[in-house]
Order: structure tokens, then sequence, then C-alpha cells
């Protein structure tokens, strides 16, 4: 209701507390065993999917670079996976934040204190973000080892996909964080999974748009990846993996399954801090004219 | 001095529904105020408006002259509400530290000793809050409310989950907050508990204040009873004092008295009379 000067320790103790309400339920768990799997299956995936394309001898003739063409493949799989289970972190660690714990009674004897509802959601979105960041980065550096090890394949770029990636689940998180405050825990759940699944498909539309030609395809595409840009940071970092694969290998690339590549300008970073600002702003105001 | 809370015309509407319709109350320092009233009376949006989680349609409500909500009106309460929960995984001190550290209470693990000794949880500073009765996250709940020494406490049916022990430690707190100059707005159910700890009462119905007064005030006097040869009447506004003189008008006029009995309302009564009897 009032704007109150931020208090760091106030804003750390909110860290705490999110980070504590996180392990009660267990989000943590679940998200490290998904992981595990995941991680497990990505490793025996590579394994066999590399000794199977060698075996295949496409690169006999030279004009098909197979360890480029399969790393490229199976880590732009297991970057999908990562951003994948980065918004599943980033929406459970949100999920509830604002109407679910208000009405459970877990809100109220916070929001009570002197520290101002602003410092509140931004810190609860800080420790969120920062959680989800971390994981991704973890996650994505483990998978870029697996695929160096198993199939000594190195992308095109190593360190700018990891930050695209977790800059996408950040902004998954921010999404997720502003849905919270106008939806019941389920819904918002729900929605957000929507929204991502929506950002998504409007990838594969342009992917689709570009192989047809249809310049509509195109468009509706390039609206959803300003309209979610963790779309459009996925297919920059997907870009980025297999940047500099030119020929045959580069366009098989581009066709890959899990491709849907695409260059983005140099505004895309800072639109993208825009757009969480913004959302992290909504949830703000909003936040504010709730009555709880 | 300022009051500790003061609300004028206060007046909340929760899109049709009117849950305040123009209350004015004043808790003074060192005064326990209890709110009666039915649920959906208007008692919890009247501490919630106190505490800033809800904001008034119109009126003013302030906390030690400062608007209610406000950084310096925060500062200046604790409050415990109707429903609320504490993170399960935390042990009891480990919720005072995480609400002295949102306060900004410098009270250290002294002042956490000291409220957990209070509401008889000393014993239990280490055991988390999922382990924990309903009683004792409610006294929990109190301890944390009283964490930086507030000038009122805002509290919303504190003993709804007590047992009579646990009410009688929340007695005994409140009569000691009292003594420290502390103010209390106390919403219950509990028509004993408010008439045993309260020095005034207000009876809030549909949103409006119909009743107020101390809890003798409002258990008063209410008539003589009379049984004579003719039948029994009632002489009303009379009290004990007058007894005696209608006893000997009515020898004096020839009655012949077999009975007097001095009417006296409780506080249920009042309440009842106030609410028109409407179950909650």
């Amino acid at each position: 209701m009032t704007r109150a000067p931020l208090r760091l320790d106030a804003a750390r103790a909110i860290v705490g507390f999110a980070f504590a309400e996180s392990l009660r339920r267990r989000v943590f768990a679940v998200v490290l065993v998904l992981t595990v799997i995941f991680l497990a299956l990505y490793g025996l995936g590579s394994y066999f999917a590399f000794r199977e394309v060698e075996n295949l001898g496409l690169g006999g003739a030279a004009l098909i670079d197979e360890r480029q063409l399969t790393g490229s493949t199976v880590f732009g799989l297991a970057m999908f996976a990562t951003l994948f289970l980065g918004a599943v972190l980033g929406t459970f660690l949100t999920i509830g934040v604002v109407r679910g714990d208000a009405e459970t009674g877990l809100l109220q004897p916070l929001v009570v204190r002197p520290l101002g509802r602003p410092t509140m959601l931004v810190s609860r979105y800080a420790g969120a973000a920062a959680a989800t960041v971390i994981y991704v980065l973890g996650v994505y550096a483990i998978a870029l080892g697996l695929t160096r090890v198993l199939g000594d394949y190195t992308p095109d770029s190593v360190i700018a996909p990891g930050l695209a990636l977790a800059a996408a689940a950040a902004i998954i998180a921010a999404i997720s964080m502003l849905a919270s405050v106008f939806m019941a825990s389920t819904a918002q759940g729900i929605a957000v999974f929507m929204i991502f699944g929506a950002g998504l498909v409007g990838g594969l539309l342009g992917q689709i748009g570009s192989a047809l030609d249809s310049p509509s395809l195109e468009r509706i595409a390039e609206i959803v990846t300003w309209v979610l840009p963790f779309e459009a940071l996925y297919q920059q970092a997907l870009y980025l993996i297999s940047s500099e694969t030119l020929g045959i290998t580069g366009a098989l690339v581009q066709l890959g399954p899990f491709g849907g590549a695409q260059q983005a300008g140099a505004g895309l970073v800072v639109w993208a801090a825009v757009y969480t600002a913004a959302v992290i702003a909504l949830a703000v105001a909003g936040f504010a004219r709730r009555d709880l | 001095m300022t009051s500790a809370f003061l609300a004028e015309d206060l007046r909340k509407h929760y899109g049709p529904k009117q849950a305040l319709r123009g209350v004015s109350l004043e808790v003074a320092d060192g005064e326990v105020v209890g709110l009666l009233g039915p649920n959906g009376a208007g008692k919890s949006t009247l501490a919630k408006i106190a505490c800033g989680l809800v904001a008034p349609t119109a009126g003013v409500a302030t906390i030690a002259g400062h608007r209610a909500g406000s950084l310096a009106a925060r500062q200046a309460i604790g409050y415990l509400a109707e429903l609320f929960r504490f993170p399960g995984c935390a042990s009891a001190d480990e919720v005072i530290s995480l609400h002295q550290r949102l306060a900004g209470s410098p009270g250290g693990a002294g002042e956490r000793a000291e409220l957990l000794e209070l509401v008889g949880l000393a014993d239990a500073a280490a055991v988390r809050v999922s382990a924990m009765s309903k009683g004792m996250q409610q006294r929990l709940g109190i301890a944390q409310a009283l964490i930086g020494s507030p000038r009122l406490l805002l509290l919303d049916e504190p003993t709804s989950a007590l047992d009579p022990a646990g009410r009688r430690v929340v007695r005994r707190l409140l009569a000691e907050v009292r003594s420290r100059g502390v103010a209390v707005l106390l919403s219950s159910h509990l028509l004993g508990e408010v008439e045993l700890i309260c020095d005034r009462v207000a009876i809030l119905v549909d949103g409006e204040v119909v009743e107020r007064g101390t809890p003798a005030e409002l258990s008063s006097a209410r008539g003589v009873e009379v049984e004579t040869a003719s039948g029994t009447r009632v002489i009303e506004a009379a009290g004990r004092e007058d007894a005696p003189r209608i006893v000997a008008e009515l020898v004096a006029a020839g009655e012949r008295v077999y009975g007097v009995r001095v009417l006296a309302s409780t506080l249920e009564d009042s309440y009842l009379e106030a609410v028109g009897e409407q179950p909650g």
C-alpha cells in the first residue's frame, strides 16, 4: 500500500523464507529427480547417437560433418529439456507467491511488517530467478560436458547460449510471478505452462513458415517472439550453437527436429530486460492494490 | 498524546457488499478493546485495515497518528490474523527470528527467548511448526505479534484454537502487555474471554457499531422483577438500589410481595440483543 525504503536484511530474509518454502513444497527434490533422469537419459542417448551415426558413415563424402550434425541435434535437444526444466523450477518457485499464499494465510504475517510490498515481491522474484538461472547454467554445463565427453562435440558458441537459456527461464519465472498476483496456484501453473507452450508453438510456426516460404506464418512467429521473448532467446541460443556451421551440415542442423534456430537482432537482450522489468512492475502494481 | 488506534467513519466495500458502514472507534494506550460480532460483521476487515492489508473505501484509520498501512504505522503494530500459517519446516525460534529481521527488531536471541517464555513455548523453541498443535501455533503467532514491542496489538480470534489452559496464558499475557502500556484491539467470539480481558467492548453488526461500552455497562441491570399476589411484573429501568423502595411502595399500596429479583443482563444477553440472535 505504501512505499517503504529497501531494507537489504529484510529482503534477504524474504529470499531465505522463499527457499525454505520451496524446500517444504519439495520443489527442489522434484526438479532434482527430473534432472537426474534427464541427464542419465541424455547421456545414454548421446552415447548411442554418436556411435550409431559414426557407424552409418555419413561423412564418407566429406559433405556432412557427422559429429557436428549429431552434436548440434542432441545438444539442441538438451537445451530444450534444460529450458523446460528451468521453466518448471521457475514456475514452482513462484507458485502461489501472492494469491495462493494469501489464501493459506502465509502471506499476511509477512506483509504487515514494515518492508513494503514492492520489496517483498521483488525479493521473492530475485530469489526465484537467481535459483533458476543457477540451475539452468548448471544443467547446461553438465549437458555440455556430457556431449563433449561422449561425442567429442563442442558447440560453436559455449557461453552465450547458456546465458540466453538462463535469461529465458528467468523471464518465465517473471511471467509466473505476475500470474501469482491474479490467479490461484493451480490456475497459475496451468497458465504459465500454456504460455510456455504457446511460445514454443510460435517458434515452430516460424520454422514451418520459413520452410514453406510463408510470410504470414513468419510474421506470426515474429510477433510471438516479441510478446514472449523467452522463445526468441531460446531460438537465439539454438542459433548460436551452430552459427558457424556451414554447408550441407549447417542446412541439416537448421532443419533438425529441435532446430527453430533464429538469429535475433541486437535489441533482443535489451528488449528481454525491459520486458522482464515491465512484467515485474505490473506484478508489483497489482500486488500493491490487492486486498489481503 | 495521539490514540494508539483511531478509526473515523471507516467504510469498506467488497464489490456490492458493504463490509464496514462508517465505523468510528478509538483505542487508547494501555487499553484492551474487544470487537464482538457475528461472522461477516466486519471485525476482521477492521483489523486488516488497521494493519494495512486492506485499503478502506472511505474514512480514515490511524495508528499512533500515522495513516494505517504506512511504514510508520506498520512499525507500531503487531498483528495476529484469524487465518495464518507459518512455514512448516521452520522452528519456533526461526519463525521469530525471521519476523525480527522483517520488523527490524534489534532484540536478538534475548527477545526470542523472552517472547517464547511469555507464551509458554520456551521448551519448544526448536520444535518445527509442522510438529506443533494448532494451539502452539496460535501462541507462536501471538509471540511474533509482540516482536519489537508494538504500541498496538491487533489480535483476530487469538484464542479460538486454544484449550482453557492456553486461554489463561493469553489472558495473563494480555494483562501483562496492558500493564506495559500496549493498546490491544481484540476480535473474538468468546464473550466470556472478552468480558474478562477487555476494558471496553464494541459490538459490530453488518459493518456498524451497534453497541459500545465497558463490559459492566453492557452487562447492566435491566429491571426489577416483583412477584405479588396479582402476578409477576417487571419494573424496567430499575436497579438493585431501587428494590427496597419498590417493595415499600407495593406494600404501602396493599400488595402482598412474595419475591423480588434484580434482573441483570450478561454481556451475552447484550450481545444477542444487539445482533438480533442471528447465528454467526
